[in-house]
């Protein structure tokens, strides 16, 4: 089996063509070789949601993919959503809540939060809560992130 | 006002927009080399072969070290000087670095270091507290112990005696990301090393150190840490040390970053504790005496060990107090990772022991737990002494100068080994790195002040003057409902077959200072440019706890201008020397201090000269809303720098504070370890399924003090983030290792930090804030590690559950997984 393959794929809108390593992960490839350093490794065995980003539309594990099985996928990481505008609400309510203490499970928890706001999901915090139980957080103790994501889904956020 | 202001943190904007930067963030030149650690495979013994041909053969790797092949001693201990960088062929635990790998990459080096061929002749290893008395493995001679009274003498009086032991685990930091260092060579064999680091100057200190160099040519710089909690004073020392020896050797820069499992296999975790105790009661459940024995593992190396045994025996009282105690504190020497500083850094430990005993006499006198602990609160603070001193006094305590006298010679009522804690000269052994916890003090210090007459004292001698917790508690209980709510549960309970509910209120008494003095002190830099814009830098890292925002609020408040004008930027050994670590929640309290002194020095030199300017006094010039008055002139901050500039008014200080009042001997354990103390309360309602063990927090209120807060949104964060982690700690987080001391709980996947669904369904957080009776910056109080002791509530309230099952008192060890819970149900039905 060759060790390497051409990959064609669309990231935060632009599309290229890249030789990757079969064994290379998604998100080392989203990190070190496009230099997108917003999504994080934390746990590396699909566990923490650090990595998690947006493949195709699904909220996928970046740790858990390797970046062949992305050959020809359409990925959203944090810094595609921050530059398009999209998930503003959030930003600004996860700012606002101080939702984020050290920053590492943000963007992961930003990525999994848009998921259920998109989906159409309610204010129900018992739903909130468990839809981000795949995302560790070490330091908020989650309360604030709640919040924020209610203050999205009610209206109670300027973007 | 820019403190006291509920404003987000500094770092927000970037951290959701995803452009926040930690080390393996920052851009590498292509020729960096990554690194990974061999690790040992067995816990004891010797390595009789170590091939590591095939690891240099193996693709990318560029260098391979093993102890032997270092220039010079590498050591990484921030104590004892104990910690080889590299095993060599003694073998200490399992995990421990033997050799160390260079490669083109990350995974390169890590694909290497498994290729490694090492045989092994094992021997017993010391894993558990049983084993390490029965071999008499520990650090220093023999047991700490402090005594107050005869404990023993009023324990035998007592009518009522409780005894018993309980088990408390250690726990993971589990930051978010992991250790993570990178080293740049520079000319002239100078390093510059970024960290995730706690503390900046010891990495300078032991890189220094490792390299043969004075500190001057080693640069630290810190941004941010992903999480830190402890994890980051001293364990990231190894990989900062690694990356530099190899930069020095090959020229090129070296990253290392662990991944999880060597992360949590390699670094040390919160000690685990067996506490003994025995206590007395009188009648109306008034503590007699109290003997605890504290029984920690501290793993194989020294590290911060001794000053966090020290912290558990001056958390023994928690919120109570004793007439007379007897605290004896064993730290025992085991093939385990090194044990390390965790928030709270031996405190909660400590306080567990207590809040045990006051939960079983509570069991066994039959009277409300609640009622237990109120009645052997300390006497609360009289409000008539309380010092409410005007706001800008403060900063005159950095020049103000200690009483003189040495400490008393008659205060010493304990009886612990003379002589067995020699005190070295630091000036004699440069390898001493004196900015540690581990470090000992070699400066007397003076007498600290003397409490008032009337003042109950801690078994450590401490006059306890500012409590709050009677106030606080009456508040918690009405707010909570907690009487009806008892007197509800009660009545579930006996409706309820499987499902059994419990309640607690427990306090946080917190002594806020580090407990070897000299450590308190702290430095700042601010420059205020041309234009009006402000640089701050200090001595304190930013691990998410909003440190920097809190210090450039007060630096932005001197100047009355928003925080906006005020940049902050990463820590830096070469803009500020000699800091302490960020830790024992002192952060904002010593780095907020200095920066006002840095910020005041340069706002007097700037109304000086506009006074002169106007013919006013310079107590007339005002600096308000973004705009300085002078003589009825108002003009704006920015144009009132540039006139300074122009005056030739030097527009850069620095500042420097030291906490006043301390003296501490922590031979004796007598003395004034600690400025202040800082309370909370907490009250949570759980509910188990004793069919299974499983359970749920239903609800949770907490009342928490931070003084006059900095910044109320931030310290809820702390609040907050502090109980869930403290909750999990005694619940869910739960480190277990095989019989041959293999850490098998080294992965998320085994090891069960609280999650999002984890956390109270109700969650009803308050801020007490009255003015810190000390002068603390703006009369705030230090807020990191206090909320983390919270937790305690859920643990009690398991217990409250369980012994709604049977008779018996449930003598619930931590942590309180399902497994442990479903065993204590067994206790209580006897």
């Amino acid at each position: 089996m060759a060790q390497t393959r051409m990959i064609r794929l669309t990231v935060n809108g632009e599309t290229g063509s890249y030789t990757v390593p079969v064994r290379q992960n998604l998100v080392d490839f989203i990190r070190n070789d496009l230099g997108l350093t917003g999504s994080h490794v934390g746990c590396e065995h699909g566990v923490c949601g650090a990595c998690s980003i947006e493949v195709n539309g699904d909220l996928v594990r970046g740790c858990l993919m390797f970046a062949v099985q992305a050959d020809g996928a359409e990925i959203t990481t944090i810094e595609g959503l921050a530059e398009s505008g999209r998930g503003a609400a959030l930003r600004a309510a996860f700012t606002a809540r101080n939702a984020l203490q050290c920053g590492y499970c943000t963007p992961g928890m930003l990525a999994t939060a848009l998921d259920y706001v998109e989906g159409g999901g309610a204010a129900d915090r018992d739903a909130i809560r468990a839809h981000l139980s795949g995302n560790y957080c070490r330091c908020t103790g989650y309360q604030s992130i709640v919040d924020a994501v209610c203050d999205v889904i009610e209206g109670r956020v300027e973007a | 006002m820019s403190v006291t202001k509920a404003l987000p943190h500094d770092a927000a904007r970037l951290h959701v927009t995803g452009a926040a930067r930690y080390v393996d963030d920052i851009p590498v030149p292509a020729d960096c080399l990554h690194l990974a650690f061999g690790l040992a495979p067995i816990a004891a013994g010797r390595i009789t072969t170590l091939d590591l041909a095939p690891v240099r053969d193996a693709p990318g790797v560029a260098l391979v070290l093993e102890a032997a092949d270092l220039d010079r001693p590498a050591d990484c201990s921030p104590s004892a000087h104990d910690e080889p960088l590299l095993s060599g062929h003694s073998i200490h635990y399992l995990g421990q670095p033997v050799f160390l790998v260079a490669a083109t990459s990350h995974l390169a080096a890590r694909k290497a270091a498994r290729r490694a061929v090492i045989e092994t002749q094992k021997r017993d290893a010391v894993l558990s507290v049983d084993d390490a008395l029965g071999v008499n493995a520990r650090f220093e001679d023999g047991p700490r112990i402090w005594e107050k009274g005869d404990a023993g003498e009023a324990i035998d009086a007592a009518p009522h005696v409780v005894t018993g032991a309980i088990d408390v685990g250690g726990q993971e930091h589990f930051y978010l990301e992991g250790q993570c260092a990178l080293a740049l060579p520079q000319e002239g064999g100078d390093m510059v090393v970024h960290a995730s680091t706690q503390h900046p100057t010891e990495i300078q200190h032991k890189v220094a150190d490792a390299l043969g160099l004075p500190m001057h040519a080693v640069r630290v710089e810190t941004r941010r840490m992903g999480g830190g909690f402890g994890g980051k004073e001293s364990q990231g020392n190894a990989l900062a040390i690694a990356c530099a020896i190899v930069a020095a050797k090959t020229g090129r820069p070296a990253k290392m970053r662990y991944d999880r499992d060597d992360d949590m296999t390699i670094t040390g975790k919160r000690h685990d504790i067996r506490i003994e105790y025995s206590a007395g009661f009188d009648e109306e459940g008034r503590l007699l005496g109290v003997e605890f024995v504290h029984l920690m593992r501290c793993g194989w190396a020294q590290d911060l060990s001794l000053p966090v045994a020290d912290r558990a025996m001056l958390h023994a009282d928690n919120a109570y107090h004793l007439p007379s105690a007897r605290i004896e504190s064993h730290r025992l020497k085991t093939n385990t990772q090194s044990a390390t500083a965790f928030r709270g850094f031996g405190g909660p430990q400590g306080m567990m022991g207590i809040e045990r005993v006051m939960d079983h006499a509570a069991h066994v006198l039959g009277l409300d737990p609640l009622e237990i602990r109120r009645r052997n609160y300390y006497a609360e603070a009289d409000d008539s002494a309380a010092a409410h001193g005007a706001e800008g006094t403060a900063s005159r305590l950095s020049g103000k100068v200690k009483p003189p006298g040495g400490p008393d010679p008659d205060s010493g009522a304990a009886a612990a080994p003379a002589g067995s804690e020699p005190v070295k000269d630091a000036a004699d052994n440069p390898h001493v790195d004196l900015a540690s916890r581990g470090a000992q003090g070699t400066v007397p210090e003076g007498r600290a002040p003397e409490g008032t007459h009337a003042a109950q004292t801690t078994p450590y001698g401490m006059a306890v003057e500012d409590f709050v917790l009677g106030t606080m508690t009456g508040r918690l209980a009405e707010s909570c409902d907690y009487a009806a709510r008892r007197a509800a549960i009660a009545e579930w309970n006996a409706q309820s077959e499987v499902l059994k509910r419990g309640l607690a209120l427990t306090p946080v008494k917190f002594g806020i200072s580090f407990t070897l003095t000299h450590l308190n002190q702290a430095g700042a830099l601010v420059h205020v440019y041309q234009d009006g814009s402000l640089v701050l830098n200090h001595g304190g890292t930013e691990m998410g706890q909003g440190l920097f925002q809190k210090v450039a609020q007060v630096t932005a408040e001197v100047f009355g201008l928003d925080t906006g004008a005020v940049k902050i930027t990463a820590t830096d050994t070469g803009k500020v020397p000699n800091t302490s670590a960020t830790a024992a929640s002192s952060g904002s309290d010593l780095n907020g201090m200095a920066a006002k002194t840095a910020a005041l020095t340069i706002r007097d030199r700037m109304a000086d000269f506009l006074a002169a300017e106007h013919q006013a006094r310079a107590a007339e010039v005002r600096f308000d809303g973004g705009m300085v008055t002078v003589a009825g002139s108002e003009m704006p901050f920015a144009e009132a720098v540039k006139r300074c500039y122009e005056g030739r008014v030097s527009l850069s200080s620095t500042g420097f504070y030291k906490t006043p009042k301390l003296q501490w001997d922590r031979i004796k354990g007598q003395g004034r370890p600690f400025f202040y103390f800082a309370h909370g309360a907490a009250c949570s309602e759980v509910v188990i399924d004793t069919l299974t063990g499983e359970h749920r927090i239903l609800r949770t209120d907490i009342l928490h003090d931070c003084g006059r807060s900095l910044n109320p949104a931030l310290d809820r964060g702390q609040i907050e983030g502090g109980f869930v982690q403290g909750a999990g700690w005694l619940t869910s987080e739960e480190l277990v290792w095989d019989d041959d001391g293999r850490l098998t709980t080294h992965a998320p996947a085994t090891y069960k930090i609280p999650a999002c669904s984890d956390r109270p369904d109700i969650f009803n957080v308050e801020l007490w804030q009255e003015d810190n009776r000390e002068e603390t910056i703006y009369r705030s109080k230090a807020v990191g590690e206090p909320p983390f002791m919270l937790g305690m509530s859920v643990f009690f309230a398991l217990s409250d559950a369980i012994a709604a099952c049977g008779p018996g008192y449930p003598m619930l060890d931590a942590p309180a997984t399902p497994e442990e819970v479903l065993r204590a149900i067994g206790r209580a039905r006897g």
